[in-house]
């Protein structure tokens, strides 16, 4: 009977579906739970006065007064050009030493299990040890980046890295830069390995030069890869805490504090949590914008060569 | 020729500029105190003890490592167990709000974590969390959750589909088929997936360094910051707990690396 097959698979679907929310609701109200509730909570903090300190004052509703502080606080200002100057700079630098590296790796017959060994040390090591790691090899006179950059003659004297703001910037970004390059490697070579061969072989008999081949082939299917690579990398980059605040506790002075770090001092240092959170609030908002953003701009051709 | 030996020079010089701060640290790690301030050189030429020793001895540093185990297990098992679930049943049952649930993850695996750091403060006071496993853990979950659901969709589509269809036509129900034909199939998917939790829950600062107050409870990323004195810094001790934090997540992750390069980068290539 047609009509009570259909029935027993509308109920079998409905089964299906049940017991799909079922098998998926706790980890669901998990995540709601611990990241959504919270996150309504911190707008909901950004818009009062409240300060751990004073609690006598209570927690009066401010509206946008706490926005209003944030866009004239110039250390607020501040953070958040450091926190742009490290992202550009590290993004940069990271997409362009990966995507080579891969080109190059992409090509070798020998040495995989080396490359996933050398990508991943470094990818696996707390960001807190690379930190430290970096500030003992850039440190004092005794460093050793110090000692040999004086025996190869590059300079006279051994610079102080971390007492002047201009350089301290140097040993941070290669600290970054060491750590994540590999990773960006990887999902590049991912992608170009998900390039089928016989394209370059068509590209080839059309006379098509080396240079033509990068740009006409290997980079438009590459795009996806390189979309997945930049977005992760600026959301890490511009999250920035766990680097400055141990390689240099964000100086020499508030030189090198980045926004997170800003905003952690504000909250947990100086208690103020109705400021705090609305420089939380703003980081956010400032996260979630570069995420659509770059899905927006980029992921035009991801949709289209996917659909 | 000429291509594949360009591909050789990457790989010398990859390995040579991952590899050589490593060795660094591990050296120096085994120097005197004394020599560590001296003219440095490439080759050591005497290896102490010393630094490992004091570790255990005068800094007790078992204890951030019995806190870390702790904490990064616990949120592991949890996170692998629930989300595992969850994963199966977005990878391969069909019913409504499937996308935005997708949606969902992928967004809240993207929170800065700063962004609920006060809220999450002022509810673990109010519980009396502070200062506690359970007040690392329950943070933990914010970022761990979303990952662990997300890896293990991507490994859940991995697995050919025949055997459970085929197990459901003999008439096995779906909750024996997950038990008897997707469990054992699952099983290295999910151990990468917990590997690489872990190494996030192992690794991570900010939570850690807001929610605990004292040496009782910091985990080892905390505590290897806190290291530094008030005026000198103890370089020696502070690089050979940086050999000994790192040590177990860098084996484990070479352990597997074939199955956590292909976790780690499925996204990219699926886009």
């Amino acid at each position: 009977m047609p009509g009570g097959e259909r029935r027993r698979a509308a109920s079998a679907e409905a089964r299906e579906a049940r017991l799909a929310w079922c098998l998926a609701a706790p980890a669901i109200a998990t995540i709601l739970l611990v990241a959504l509730f919270p996150l309504g909570w911190t707008v909901w903090e950004s818009m009062h006065l409240h300060d751990l300190r004073m609690p006598w004052l209570g927690r009066s509703f401010i509206g946008a007064d706490n926005y209003v502080e944030a866009v004239r606080d110039a250390r607020f200002r501040q953070a958040l050009g450091h926190t742009l100057l490290f992202t550009v700079a590290t993004v940069t630098i990271e997409l362009g030493l990966g995507c080579t590296l891969a080109l190059a790796m992409n090509r070798a017959f020998r040495g995989r299990a080396l490359v996933r060994a050398a990508v991943l040390v470094p990818w696996a090591i707390p960001t807190v040890v690379s930190a430290l790691l970096w500030r003992f090899i850039f440190e004092g006179r005794a460093g050793i980046a110090n000692a040999l950059m004086v025996d190869v003659g590059l300079v006279r004297e051994a610079p102080v890295w971390f007492i002047r703001s201009g350089l301290v910037w140097i040993p941070v970004v290669l600290a970054d830069v060491w750590k994540t390059t590999p990773f960006v490697a990887l999902l590049l070579l991912a992608g170009l390995q998900n390039i089928d061969a016989s394209l370059y072989e068509a590209a080839r008999i059309d006379g098509a030069s080396a240079w033509r081949q990068f740009r006409h082939v290997t980079l438009p299917l590459l795009r996806p890869a390189i979309l997945v690579a930049l977005i992760f990398r600026t959301l890490d980059a511009f999250r920035v805490f766990d680097l400055v605040y141990v390689m240099t506790g964000g100086g020499p002075g508030t030189s090198t504090e980045p926004i997170a770090l800003y905003t952690f001092n504000t909250l947990l240092q100086n208690l103020r949590f109705g400021y705090g959170s609305a420089l939380s609030v703003i980081v956010f908002a400032v996260v979630f914008g570069l995420a659509l953003g770059y899905i927006r701009f980029l992921g035009a051709g991801l949709t289209e060569t996917r659909g | 020729m000429s291509r594949a030996r360009w591909g050789t020079v990457a790989i010398v010089l990859l390995v040579l500029g991952s590899g050589f701060p490593l060795y660094w640290a591990i050296v120096s790690s085994f120097t005197p105190e004394a020599r560590l301030y001296g003219t440095p050189s490439l080759i050591p030429r005497v290896l102490v003890l010393d630094h490992y020793r004091a570790l255990f001895t005068q800094r007790e540093f078992w204890v951030p490592i019995r806190n870390s185990l702790i904490v990064a297990g616990s949120t592991t098992g949890f996170c692998v167990l629930v989300g595992g679930l969850c994963a199966y049943a977005l990878a391969r049952l069909r019913f409504r709000g499937k996308a935005p649930l997708l949606g969902l993850i992928l967004a809240v695996s993207v929170f800065p974590q700063i962004s609920v750091v006060s809220p999450l403060y002022l509810l673990l006071r109010r519980l009396h969390l502070i200062n506690t496993y359970p007040g690392l853990i329950l943070p933990y979950l914010t970022f761990a959750m979303p990952l662990t659901v997300w890896l293990l969709v991507g490994f859940f589509r991995q697995l050919p589909a025949e055997l459970e269809e085929a197990a459901m036509v003999d008439g096995a129900s779906r909750l024996r088929t997950i038990r008897e034909i997707v469990w054992p199939l699952a099983i290295p998917g999910l151990a990468a997936t917990a590997i690489l939790t872990f190494v996030y829950s192992w690794n991570e600062f900010l939570f850690a360094l807001s929610f605990t107050l004292g040496p009782e409870r910091q985990t080892v990323p905390v505590a290897i910051a806190l290291f530094r004195g008030q005026y000198q810094v103890p370089w020696g001790q502070i690089l050979a707990a940086a050999v000994v934090a790192t040590a177990p997540v860098a084996l484990l992750v070479l352990a597997f690396q074939r199955r956590i390069v292909q976790g780690l980068t499925a996204g990219a290539v699926k886009g």
